[in-house]
């Protein structure tokens, strides 16, 4: 109850802090001081400091499971086990704004420590854009979504929180998710300072790349999170729907990987500058889409929030006043220091950064158009159409055979000029290519000049990839980055292809058969836990060596809020996974059970680790010459 | 000389390449021709929301109306519609909403053109940056 | 040459500007609109050809034999185990008594005993029942599960189409519609 109080008032406190910020280093810029004064500093500390108390505070409440406050009426039980009272606390809308709010001060924090040897106004003005951003989101979450409501008369027990968000990995991916998601808007207000500032240049590059970098590896961490569970936990066993919520965290991921690319040509040759500045805004702007898409439960989809169009009035306005604020000072400022003074020429680096973000920005723009072309005809033409899986494929895979094509010489390319000498090398690495994937696609059966295609391409690039740990000077991130995304696009394309799955509706003691094995469904067990009852199947595979595996698929009835939930048992081994759910039929003594061979599941997700890996060398380097 | 086997290394390269597509695009008229209804169900079902539950197709979704859907369209297939019947039977009925692939039709016109309308747009803005000679 | 580019430069700015202005109104309307979709009404006729068999009578026949055009025709589905159908079953006997519309049955996904012992224990409205028992029928209408409701017309168009128990502005609703 104090407790409560406690995180509420603190959260005034940090508001009162932010206009108080913003303010002074308003007055600081006029007077044009030159370093900047410990006092900011230490008021962006205490921001910071009174964000965490408040969600401290929150995380208290859940523990002790304080029904005296709303949010944690509405999302806990006292029969949860410890960890989903903690992760309960993100796991809702108001909870997780907060945690919004903590990432939103914090990365400021970060980035004002990081940044002392960076000139005052720069630092300056970037904690005023910041500042806006914070107070936006403070009055957002006092005035729509306050976590510290009460309710009266204080009720004895809570409403629990949905099974299907009772899951180890579902109570990190938000966090992890947060600190890449939040982490553009830092990218965002030193883009805007700097140019303001007259800082679009090397050492800008420098020193934002920290945190582009930052944003990248956590969103590639919270998107990787977010479908390994998918995968288990959803009970189909896919782990990418193109779903419209994660195309929202899927946007600014790739306009990040642009943005990337862009920031370290930046560094190296001044140039682009214009442009790297308009993708750090683009960046923010998408993330604030996908947050008004996903709060204001405009989408149908598995992650809707509870509906309120109040909050998704407020973010939508407050997304139109920050992007026209970026688009009125880009208008302004960009002047006659960002022309371009030095020629690119065509076989250069330069060149082929262009063409990455080029690429890069259609299926950007695939995604974008195909998650809001059906709100737009909706509003528009009171017309309701489906965009799914289908259309994505059929615009991103043709253009990804180019793509990575380009991917893969794009590296042995030098900056300003590059002399293009056919080696033998490059003879053998085609060969290898060809034959690797010849076989690739013999196996796997899908006789298909497109398939074929796809797996040259993407097997060009894994070799010349790894061709290149044989240079003298390696570019590790680079290298593993890339590497990464080789195996990812080539795991995933054997996933979809040489999956194979049965359904069948059988009882206790029947068997089926998948290819070379035998299904048997040996027995059926109630098992009792804290915070549900669940049904086991008891399965064994036989294969036809006659090895075992056992494998039990649950059926949960979860107590507080009473639910179902389908539980998948995988048995994971290096080229495949074997999957299996079962569900109830209605009325009868059968079965639903489904069986899935998924191949090369945990090379998607050991590719996705490899490419964050590339990411964090990148952030490790020592200031060493640096190529992409 | 070196240029001589370069020369040699390209032609071999280039044959052995066509000789790959070749022999995959002879492969590819012998594949499967068996038309399993389970099989085709799933595909069909695939593409079809799961109007009742939120974003999941038919195929994953193990809801009442789900089911249903699953034994109306093997029935369907049995009864020899072929897949494009058996959805344009559905759009009549449920509407455009049911089905994940959006088609190409005077409403869904602008979400396919406009994409590849950008990706043009962004290849002459390349080409004419980086051929301008400053 | 100068002012050329900055004509452009206008343009362009100008094309955003729009652009970003327009987007902000259609997620304003798209937030206010209704988000439980329900389709349109397809004008186009009910799908007669399909097979049905009796609740009481198990007799197989084709439904086009059902809708003869004589007159209106509420198909409404249900079944025993769907709670909101107990409430409705009310609504179905008025419209029984006072309309001149042929009651068509069809039992969702449910067994004949509890269906027998539903319509002893709330009455039965329909003149005619037929069984559904793997839901398919039900997709033959276009229907999405229990209850759910279609008045369809003497040329076998579907009129209207209640998703959900009938409440009472819909009773009055098929009133006005088959007693004109």
């Amino acid at each position: 109850m104090i407790i409560s109080q406690l995180g509420y008032y603190s959260l005034i406190f940090g508001l009162l802090t932010s206009i108080f910020i913003f303010f002074n280093s308003s007055i600081q810029l006029k007077k044009n001081n030159l370093v900047i004064s410990d006092k900011t500093f230490s008021l962006i500390g205490f921001q910071f400091f009174f964000v965490l108390i408040s969600f401290i505070s929150l995380i208290y409440s859940f523990i002790i499971s304080d029904f005296s406050n709303e949010t944690v009426y509405n999302n806990s039980h006292t029969t949860k086990p410890l960890f989903y009272k903690i992760t309960g606390t993100w796991g809702n809308h108001e909870g997780s704004l907060l945690l919004w709010l903590l990432v939103l001060t914090g990365v400021l924090l970060g980035f004002i420590f990081k940044s002392r040897n960076e000139p005052n106004s720069y630092r300056l003005l970037t904690t005023l854009f910041h500042q806006i951003i914070v107070i936006g989101f403070f009055i957002f979450v006092l005035k729509t979504s306050n976590p510290f409501n009460e309710i009266f008369p204080v009720q004895t027990e809570g409403l629990g929180l949905n099974p299907i968000l009772q899951d180890p990995a579902l109570g990190i991916h938000p966090p992890i998710l947060y600190l890449g998601y939040v982490g553009t808007s830092i990218i965002f207000s030193a883009a805007l300072a700097s140019m303001i500032s007259n800082y679009v240049n090397k050492s800008w590059a420098k020193n934002i790349k920290f945190w582009i970098l930052f944003s990248w590896i956590f969103l590639t961490g919270g998107i990787l999170l977010g479908s390994i569970w998918a995968y288990y936990e959803l009970g189909w066993g896919g782990f990418w729907f193109w779903d419209p919520v994660e195309n929202v965290s899927l946007m600014p991921w790739l306009s990040l990987t642009a943005l990337l690319h862009c920031i370290v040509t930046l560094e190296k040759r001044e140039l682009f500058k214009k442009w790297t500045i308009v993708l750090c805004i683009i960046t923010f702007a998408l993330s604030m889409v996908g947050t008004f898409l996903v709060r204001s439960g405009i989408l149908n989809s598995v992650h809707t929030f509870a509906n309120d169009p109040s909050r998704g009035i407020y973010i939508l306005t407050f997304l139109l006043v920050l992007v026209l604020l970026s688009f009125v000072i880009f208008i302004i400022y960009e002047n006659k220091n960002f022309a371009q003074k030095s020629e690119i020429f065509t076989l250069s680096k330069e060149t082929a950064v262009l063409i990455n973000n080029w690429f890069i920005l259609y299926f950007l723009s695939v995604v974008l158009i195909g998650t809001i072309y059906p709100i737009f005809l909706d509003v528009i033409l009171d017309e309701q159409i489906s965009v799914g899986p289908p259309f994505y494929n059929k615009l991103i895979l043709p253009f990804l055979i180019p793509f990575v094509l380009f991917m893969s010489i794009g590296p042995s390319m030098k900056w300003i000029k590059t002399n293009f000498k056919f080696r033998a090398k490059s003879f053998f690495v085609i060969v290898f290519t060809m034959v690797l994937s010849f076989f690739t696609v013999y196996f796997i059966g899908e006789k298909n000049i497109f398939i074929l295609l796809l797996f040259i391409g993407f097997f060009y690039l894994l070799l010349k990839s790894l061709d290149q740990l044989r240079e003298k000077t390696k570019n590790f991130a680079q290298i593993f980055s890339h590497t990464g995304f080789s195996l990812l696009l080539i795991s995933i394309l054997l996933n979809s292809f040489s999956s194979r799955e049965i359904v069948k509706n059988i009882q206790v003691g029947e068997s089926f058969a998948l290819k070379n094995e035998k299904i048997i469904f040996k027995k059926i067990a109630i098992e009792k836990e804290k915070n549900y009852e669940s049904i086991v199947g008891f399965f064994e595979i036989l294969d036809d060596k006659n090895t075992i595996i056992n494998l039990q698929p649950e059926i949960r009835i979860y107590n507080e809020p009473e639910m179902a939930t389908s539980e998948a048992s995988i048995k994971t081994t290096l080229f495949k996974d074997r999957f299996i759910t079962i569900n109830i039929i209605k009325d009868q003594n059968f079965f639903n059970v489904r069986y899935q061979h998924k191949s090369f599941m945990i090379w998607i997700w050991i590719s996705t680790l490899i490419i964050m890996l590339g990411g964090m060398f990148a952030i490790f380097r020592k200031n060493k010459e640096v190529n992409i | 000389m070196t240029r001589m086997f370069m020369k040699s290394k390209i032609l071999l390269t280039i044959k052995i390449l066509i000789i790959f597509i070749l022999i995959s695009f002879n492969l590819k008229n012998i594949g499967v021709a068996s038309t399993f209804s389970e099989e085709q169900t799933i595909n069909i079902t695939k593409n079809l929301r799961c109007l009742i539950c939120q974003g999941q197709t038919i195929h994953e979704s193990n809801s009442d109306f789900a089911e249903s859907m699953k034994k109306y369209i093997k029935g369907e297939i049995e009864n020899g519609k072929t897949d494009e019947e058996i959805f344009s039977s559905l759009v009549e009925k449920y509407g455009q909403w049911i089905v994940y692939d959006p088609g190409m039709s005077k409403n869904t016109f602008l979400l396919w053109t406009l994409p590849l309308l950008l990706f043009l747009i962004g290849g002459a803005i390349i080409a004419n940056k980086i051929l301008k000679k400053v | 040459m100068q002012s050329l580019e900055k004509i452009k430069k206008s343009i362009f700015s100008l094309i955003i500007l729009i652009f970003l202005i327009i987007s902000f109104f259609v997620f304003k309307f798209a937030l206010q609109k209704e988000k439980i979709y329900s389709p349109k009404i397809s004008e186009n006729q009910i799908f007669t050809d399909f097979e049905v068999v009796g609740l009481v009578e198990e007799k197989q026949i084709n439904f086009s034999e059902v809708l003869t055009g004589k007159n209106f025709y509420l198909i409404n589905i249900w079944s025993s185990w769907c709670e909101p159908c107990k409430d409705e079953s009310e609504y179905l006997l008025e419209l029984k008594k006072n309309t001149p519309v042929m009651m068509i049955g069809v039992n969702y996904k449910d067994n004949k005993k509890n269906a027998l012992n539903f319509l002893k224990l709330y009455g039965n409205p329909f003149d005619q029942i037929f069984i559904d028992k793997q839901g398919t029928i039900s997709i033959n209408f276009g229907a999405y599960g229990v209850p759910e409701t279609f008045l369809i017309n003497e040329k076998n168009k579907v009129l209207k189409k209640y998703i959900g128990p009938l409440n009472d502005k819909d009773v009055y609703e098929i009133k006005n519609i088959t007693n004109n």
